[in-house]
């Protein structure tokens, strides 16, 4: 380690640059956190705190705004993808770090990567033309037989299977998920000592069992602290879901109904905004996404800090 | 069944799933790449980049300006985002290494590399769109700037701190003092793995739509002026895809598939790049 | 003479073994060598030499990686361990391994010696907890963890998580323990422990131990061979091979000349 000269100016000058350029990053965090507050601070005053979070109201004529149906959409399909997307991006990871022949590792990682790489608003789009059209003609229906029979599983399914919709938005989200999550895994994967999946081995483990019991254990703080990561990505997703979800404010139980989420509020009724108690609620539900994110994204930063720490001694 | 025959078949089936898991991924790429190649292919012509676009509903027209709109408002956040980068990453790697502050500042980027853009996007109306009376150029560009700066200091630092200490104690040992070795001794010994990072970035935010959509909007005309609202691809994706007419999809996926090009060479090259000179 | 009618089972044999990594580069040149039972053979030679090449062959634990090839037979008990029809996973609870390295498993003291059992359909917990004690007491575990078998193996030192690694590689009854440099990660007083514990296996398994220290060789093992750029240069019984080695090579090598 190194300080800069006092006697040397220009070491001077630059050490400060390079040290504004650095704290900026705070200033951006303080400047969002203060902006945020100080223009929701309108409908702040109106609702207050626990009544915003829990009013499912959504109405610019009446003036009245509640961020629960954005939550529970936000929360509904986060949840539901990332159900989807753990188990393919686990399973990928398993494949190229265990299974694959080592000529294919490079592709498969390589297309993981470029997966990983598609801009969001193209799986919006994709989901709109091509997915979209697929789910409400063949599979919806599909499923929605499939459960009608079954009680409590059949409430999940009702309603006109339009395609656009909870369920679509989820599918389009655990695609855009499992890449960045089967990239994370399989880091963790390879950190594994070959010596102590070798001792596996010798014990007369077959591969699966090392996998299971010892590649898995070894790296499952890295592996959630990849999976909350994700969850957090999941939760400011706004263009792959923007296209696919709808822009109906209410808690349904229904997969096949249109929703909102905060991201997808936000992206179709910003500038449509004409009063200022709307836009202050909007800029309210973004105070509200960015808490969440912050707080899910330090969870994760944290698991994989300790998971570093734990391995690299 | 012996207790073998159970282990083996079991093991069998998972590694069967978690091939099955892998060739779910590849369909997905093949699946969206492919329709993002055919369809965009077909609506390509050279009036889409000669050409500003038509009144709704009239046939024709192209997106020169959106194209030309993107290009600048990219250009224009990686002349900002970039130095503060890497100059930001600098001072976490050397002068400051080691130390609580350093700490804090690359754990807090780390965060703000996954916050959700959209945010980003209100936080500028708040200050750039709202003060100014109008949207703007200037306002997307740095939206997109704050997007790039965690993600280049983070890179940056990591590079950085990859160039062993023996190096630079070797230029100090010469009489250099440390800015000098920094700049011709270490981002010398850094320079592919930062400029990698800044090729990443760079990717990353030509696909950005969120921050866009209420900074510096969108704009059915021509211009150069940032401090206009300003076309941009992505956002003429959205409103397009959503819209009603025929050839305004065509032209989604022909502007979907120029983007979605651009970024994936951009993505191919800068890890190519690190593939070659960290073999 | 007498000590070869005592020990004079053959528990191992080694016929022509020549072995390739990755299909070409040949690593070990027509080695024939004899294991016997109830004895500690140990492989000595300079780094390089294939001693530990040679000891992977008997669990066949280099077929976990592409295009390595085996020509040639390892006769254990008259089955030949090198045939493709060789379950490996049979094999390997037949001959364990212990790494140089301690190895344990990210679980609890119990779970780590439970492991192999458990692989092997053994469930239920009284079986499982006699033969753990049983093992670790084997491994003169016994009395430092029997207060605390369900912590985490990474709280024992390196000689204890040594020494529970061997624990429960015994768990499972092998009928031969393969030993790569066991004592070269640890303390000497660890160390000497370890050397004290196969001794005492010796009586009921039989022990093959790669190691870079020639006098570690000299005190503990029955049977010596010397290795020399992937070939064997001498194989006899320890004394004889110390102190009246029949190779120069050998005599270089005791006396320090090279390696």
């Amino acid at each position: 380690m190194a300080t800069a000269s006092k006697k040397n100016p220009f070491d001077l000058i630059f050490s400060s640059i390079t040290a504004i350029s650095s704290f900026s990053v705070i200033l951006i965090v303080i400047g969002i956190i203060y902006v945020l507050v100080s223009e929701s601070s309108l409908a702040i005053g109106k609702f207050g705190v626990i009544k915003f979070l829990t009013s499912i109201d959504w109405d610019p004529v009446k003036e009245s705004f509640g961020a629960l149906t954005n939550i529970y959409g936000t929360v509904i399909t986060t949840f539901l993808s990332l159900i989807m997307a753990i188990p393919v991006a686990i399973g990928i990871a398993i494949f190229v770090t265990e299974i694959s022949p080592n000529f294919l590792k490079g592709p498969i990682g390589a297309a993981i990567e470029l997966l990983a790489a598609v801009p969001s608003i193209i799986y919006g789009m994709w989901g709109l033309f091509t997915l979209s059209p697929i789910m409400s003609n063949y599979i919806e229906p599909a499923l929605k037989k499939i459960t009608a029979s079954i009680p409590l599983v059949e409430i999940l399914f009702r309603g006109t299977p339009m395609g656009i919709d909870i369920l679509t938005a989820s599918v389009i989200l655990s695609i855009m998920i499992i890449p960045f999550t089967a990239s994370i895994s399989r880091d963790s994967f390879n950190l594994t000592p070959a010596v102590v999946k070798e001792s596996a081995y010798a014990l007369g483990a077959t591969k699966w069992e090392v996998v299971k019991n010892v590649v898995i254990p070894y790296s499952k703080l890295g592996v959630f602290g990849g999976i909350v990561l994700s969850l957090g990505r999941a939760l400011g997703e706004t263009m792959a879901v923007a296209f696919v979800l709808g822009n109906n404010h209410r808690i349904t139980t229904s997969l096949l109904d249109a929703a909102a989420t905060i991201t997808v509020t936000l992206a179709n009724e910003f500038t449509e905004a004409d009063k200022d108690i709307y836009l202050s609620s909007l800029f309210y539900l973004a105070l509200v996404l960015f808490v969440m994110s912050f707080i899910i994204l330090a969870a994760a930063k944290f698991f994989l800090l300790k998971a570093e720490r734990k391995y690299s001694r | 069944m012996t207790c073998e025959q159970r282990r083996k078949i079991e093991g069998r089936i998972a590694l069967t799933l978690s091939t099955l898991a892998a060739l779910l991924g590849l369909f997905w790429l093949v699946f969206i790449l492919g329709d993002v190649l055919v369809h965009g292919i077909k609506a390509l012509n050279p009036s889409l980049f000669l050409n500003d676009p038509t009144p709704p509903g009239v046939e024709g027209g192209g997106l020169r300006n959106a194209f030309i709109g993107q290009l600048i408002i990219t250009l224009c956040a990686t002349l900002i985002g970039v130095p503060v980068g890497v100059l930001g990453g600098t001072f976490l790697a050397e002068y400051a290494r080691g130390k609580k502050i350093a700490r804090i500042i690359s754990i807090l980027s780390d965060i703000m590399v996954s916050v959700p853009s959209i945010v980003i996007g209100t936080f500028i109306y708040a200050i750039l769109v709202k003060p100014v009376g109008h949207f703007n150029g200037w306002a997307g560009a740095v939206a997109l700037a704050i997007i790039m700066i965690p993600v280049v200091l983070r890179t940056t630092e990591d590079m950085l701190s990859l160039v062993p200490w023996t190096l630079r104690e070797a230029a100090f040992a010469l009489g250099a003092p440390y800015y000098k070795v920094i700049v011709q001794v270490v981002y010398r010994g850094a320079a592919t793995g930062i400029l990698t990072g800044i090729l990443l970035s760079i990717a990353r935010v030509a696909g950005e739509t969120a921050p866009l959509l209420f900074t510096s909007f969108n704009n059915s005309f021509f211009t150069l002026d940032m401090k206009q609202p300003m076309s941009s691809l992505t956002v003429t994706i959205f409103q397009y895809a959503m819209g009603p007419y025929d050839n305004w999809h065509a032209q989604a996926w022909a502007a979907a598939f120029v983007i979605t090009m651009f970024i994936l060479i951009l993505t191919i090259v800068g890890r190519l790049i690190i593939k070659w000179r960290y073999r | 003479m007498e000590v070869q009618i005592v020990l004079g089972t053959v528990e191992i044999a080694v016929k022509d073994l020549n072995f390739f990594y990755s299909g070409n580069f040949r690593a070990l040149n027509k080695i024939n060598l004899l294991v016997y039972k109830n004895a500690v053979t140990s492989l000595i030679g300079p780094s390089g030499c294939g001693k530990t090449t040679l000891l992977r062959c008997f669990n066949r634990l280099h077929d976990l990686y592409p295009k390595n090839r085996y020509e040639g037979e390892i006769l254990f008990k008259d089955e030949n361990v090198l045939s493709n029809e060789t379950d490996l996973i049979k094999l390997r609870s037949r001959i364990g391994m212990v790494f140089q390295k301690p190895t344990p498993f990210p679980m609890s003291i119990f779970d780590n010696i439970a492991y192999g059992l458990k692989l092997k359909g053994i469930k239920k917990m009284s079986d499982l907890s006699e033969s753990v004690e049983e093992a670790l007491g084997h491994a003169a575990l016994w009395d430092e963890v029997k207060d605390k078998l369900n912590t985490s193996a990474y709280e024992l030192s390196g000689g204890q998580q040594q020494r529970l690694v061997i624990a429960r590689a015994l768990a499972v009854n092998p009928e031969v323990l393969l030993f790569d440099e066991p004592t070269s990660a640890l303390d000497p007083i660890s160390a000497a422990k370890i050397e004290e514990l196969t001794e005492m296996l010796k009586k009921e398994i039989t022990i093959i131990i790669v190691t870079h220290n020639m006098q570690q060789a000299a005190r503990i093992s029955d049977y010596t061979a010397l290795m020399y750029l992937g070939e064997l240069i001498e194989f006899g019984e320890t004394d004889t091979i110390f102190v009246n080695p029949q190779n120069k090579l050998t005599e270089e090598y005791i006396t320090g000349r090279f390696g």
